[in-house]
């Protein structure tokens, strides 16, 4: 589904992404772990088009296309979804007219006709049982006053309205609680199908006990320097990030 | 790749697609303007004496501002200076016999052009819930609804018409909010005008329908210069819409209108204008100049009234809906949008003069700026010592699209006694790459991207405006931004 072959990316002149390589096939799961500044956001941010991070090299083939020469919107379009690890407020628009708005671009660039309020309405109130948010969300502003944890919520909710083919969540998980985790949790699992795959990006080894990854990639300084099955998380949960250093360091 | 500052610099290529003129033939003063032009402007609508009479005075004080200093200087706006004896006062469409037409009689090229802007008049297809009066250039050609609100007592008609029919209610209220001597334009404005809508609420009626004008310039070189005047009885309600479009010219042409509000004991009067003249080209060529005076009159206990603006179009505007707080617990609300792009200028604000105890008032001015557009809010909250326990709250919000535009505030706050507070916060932001980005994430064109942020912008202003407004307005907003993504 997604090939990525010797990805550079750069910000502000800066590389931060060096020559990275990643397979993921439908109906897996990857976990993408490395410590902060290792560059798992300019990773995800690029995958999704981000104007600011430069891909100076490589390939990346989704679905057979091209991603790097769509547009952030096209690959949207095409099924990506990146779940921020920031999400962004935006004043005065409520919720349910945002999703409105994306369901039906997406709609529109399938050849799909427009779904009406009340359709949106029904779709949007089913997926909201799933992050065990009230009505009340949808008229909320989009991630305006929210918390942190509400704002992780309403990624998934966004995802889970969209129903990506390939979703890419940047550190969902990080700063929830129990409870919020599972419901993080739930929302991918259910996303979970053979013809999706899902990138989860993250600090910690918390969520992989709820959302089982079929690869562990480990990211450091750019690069993907380890890879394994699940057993790898559980490893790094233990020891932390400094051995791999030593060990990338040895390489080195 | 788009960034928000060069999708909004395209804006410069904006369509505006109610720039066509209608080929009708009109009845047209020669350019030019003295006593005896303002002779024949009363005498082609048969005026009573004290209309000419008082148009007389106006004109008499007009010419005195003009002799001594001209035009008002103060906004903070630049335009080369008006020649007022260039401009056409008096531009109508021909019509045969004396007296309102019906619909019949309507020259079928005015309804087409109705039409075409959306405001059908005919009987079958008029807009239901709406009652229209249609002004073009200098009169009004047809008010729908008219008998039906008759029953329920209230007049709604042009304003020629209430001077001809209500001669008793118009000397009374004419003038009464917003006297000739209160500006350059009121006072011109109070000379020439042509026409305009006249409504009553009686006392205790309910409006049962949006009631509505539509304001259309089509002659060339000519100004418009209408009235309203709407006074709404004790225990009255109304809702009030105003609109306007022109054709597209290379000239700039002069619209300086005014508006007086009375609303008596626990009234309320809603007046909601879009505003959507032609605002000239990518290079300041053309567009309306829009200087007009409108202002409310709280003259009962507990009235209220409140102006929702949403400004899009026009070359220059200049305008300051206000409200008059005269009576205790009277209510007075301003909210306002002004979008200014390409080389548009706007000033404009409100001025709530607290003189009733308990009086309220609240602001809340968002102002949008794009290509080199100049947007000011000027404000004025004027507490005299007697408002005792008055309150104001004032939100002015400035959205800058792009680094070539600007924006101003003038909050002007004087409390005059120490048991009353005004509030006043301001903001200034930009749409950010990072909103941008997030909205195409999820699928959004830059476009449909950028017409969201600013709805959201807007929408403390759009709640306020009735439903089919709001429908009007942001999609507005959407044709102002079309096509401004490459
Ligand atoms: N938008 C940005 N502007 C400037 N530097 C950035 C930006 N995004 C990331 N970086 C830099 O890139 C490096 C990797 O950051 P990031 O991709 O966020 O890592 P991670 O997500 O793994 O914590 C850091 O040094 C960070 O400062
Ligand atoms: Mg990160």
């Amino acid at each position: 589904m997604l090939s990525i072959r010797d990805l550079s990316v750069g910000v502000e002149g800066k590389t931060i992404v060096r020559h990275l390589n990643l397979e993921v096939r439908a109906g897996e799961v990857h976990a993408v772990m490395g410590p902060n500044g290792s560059g798992k956001s300019t990773l995800a941010q690029a995958l999704a088009g981000h104007p600011a991070y430069a891909v100076t090299g490589g390939e990346v083939t989704y679905l057979g296309r091209d991603l790097l020469a769509m547009s952030p919107e096209d690959r949207a379009r095409a099924g990506l979804f990146l779940a921020f690890q920031y999400p962004i407020e935006i004043p005065g628009v409520s919720n349910a007219a945002f999703l409105k708005a994306a369901i039906n671009e997406q709609r529109a660039a399938r050849g799909l006709d427009e779904l009406d309020a009340m359709d949106v309405l029904e779709r949007l109130e089913q997926k909201l049982q799933l992050v065990e948010m009230d009505k009340s969300f949808l008229s909320r502003p989009v991630n305006e006053g929210f918390s942190g944890g509400e704002k992780k919520r309403n990624e998934i909710l966004q995802m889970a309205v969209l129903e990506p083919t390939l979703a890419i969540l940047d550190e969902t998980d990080s700063g929830l609680d129990i409870d919020a985790l599972k419901i993080v949790a739930q929302g991918v699992n259910r996303l979970r199908r053979p013809d999706n795959a899902i990138i989860l990006v993250t600090h910690y080894q918390r969520i992989l006990q709820y959302v089982e990854p079929d690869h562990v990639h480990v990211l450091f300084d750019g690069r993907i320097v380890k890879s394994a099955g699940k057993e790898l998380a559980l490893e790094l949960e233990r020891r932390g990030y400094d051995w791999i250093r030593d060990e990338v360091g040895a390489v080195a | 790749m788009t960034t928000p500052t060069k999708t909004l610099e395209a804006l410069a290529t904006r369509d505006y697609k109610w720039g066509f003129v209608s080929d009708i033939e009109a009845d047209t003063l020669p350019p030019g303007l003295n006593e005896d032009v303002i002779r024949l402007i009363s005498a082609k609508k048969a005026e009573p004496e004290f209309m000419l009479d008082w148009r007389l005075r106006a004109y008499r004080h007009w010419s005195k501002l003009e002799r001594q200093a001209g035009e008002p200087k103060w906004a903070n706006v630049t335009y080369p200076p008006i020649d007022y004896q260039k401009i056409v006062y008096y531009s109508a469409p021909k019509r045969q016999g004396e007296g309102p037409a019906s619909l019949d009689e309507i020259d079928p090229k005015l309804l087409e052009t109705f039409e075409k802007l959306g405001i059908p008049l005919g009987e079958q297809k008029r807009l239901a819930g709406v009652a229209v009066d249609a002004v073009f250039d200098s009169v009004s050609v047809a008010t729908t609804f008219k008998e039906k609100l008759a029953e329920l007592g209230i007049i709604f008609c042009s304003f020629s018409e209430a001077v001809q029919n209500h001669p008793d209610l118009v000397q009374k209220y004419l003038g009464s909010v917003v006297p000739y001597t209160d500006n350059f334009y009121a006072a011109l404005n109070s000379a020439v005008f042509s026409d305009g809508s006249f409504c009553y609420i009686p006392r205790g009626v309910r409006c049962p329908m949006e009631l509505s004008t539509y304001f259309r310039i089509n002659a060339a070189g000519s100004g418009q210069f209408e009235r309203t005047l709407i006074v709404a009885e004790e225990g009255s309600y109304v809702s009030y819409l105003e609109g306007c479009t022109a054709p597209m010219r290379d000239e700039n042409q002069l619209h300086a209108a005014v508006v007086e509000l009375v609303a008596q004991e626990g009234a309320q009067i809603k007046y909601s204008t879009v505003q959507n003249w032609y605002a000239g080209d990518a290079e300041g060529r053309g567009g309306i100049f829009n200087f007009v005076t409108k202002r409310g009159k709280c003259a009962g206990r507990g009235a209220r009234i409140s102006w929702t603006q949403v400004e899009t179009g026009s070359a220059i505007t200049w305008k300051y809906p206000s409200v008059i707080l005269q009576a205790d617990d009277s209510i007075g609300e301003f909210y306002s949008v002004a979008l200014t792009a390409n080389r548009q200028q706007a000033d404009t604000g409100t001025k709530m003069l607290h003189i009733g105890k308990n009086t309220r008032s609240t602001i809340i001015s968002k102002g949008i700026s794009a290509g080199r557009g100049n947007n000011t809010y000027r404000g004025l909250v004027r507490i005299l010592p007697r408002a005792a326990n008055a309150r104001n709250y004032t939100q002015c919000d400035s959205l800058l699209l792009g680094d070539r535009c600007g924006a101003h505030t003038f909050p002007y706050i004087e409390v005059g006694n120490a048991s009353s507070i005004a509030e006043h916060e301001a903001s200034t932001s930009k749409i950010s790459d990072e909103q941008l980005f997030y909205c195409k994430q999820r699928g959004l064109s830059g476009d449909n991207a950028v017409s969201m942020i600013i709805n959201g912008f807007c929408k403390e202003v759009f709640k306020n405006l009735p439903m089919e407004f709001a429908v009007e307005a942001t999609k507005l907003l959407g044709v102002s931004l079309e096509g401004s993504i490459g």
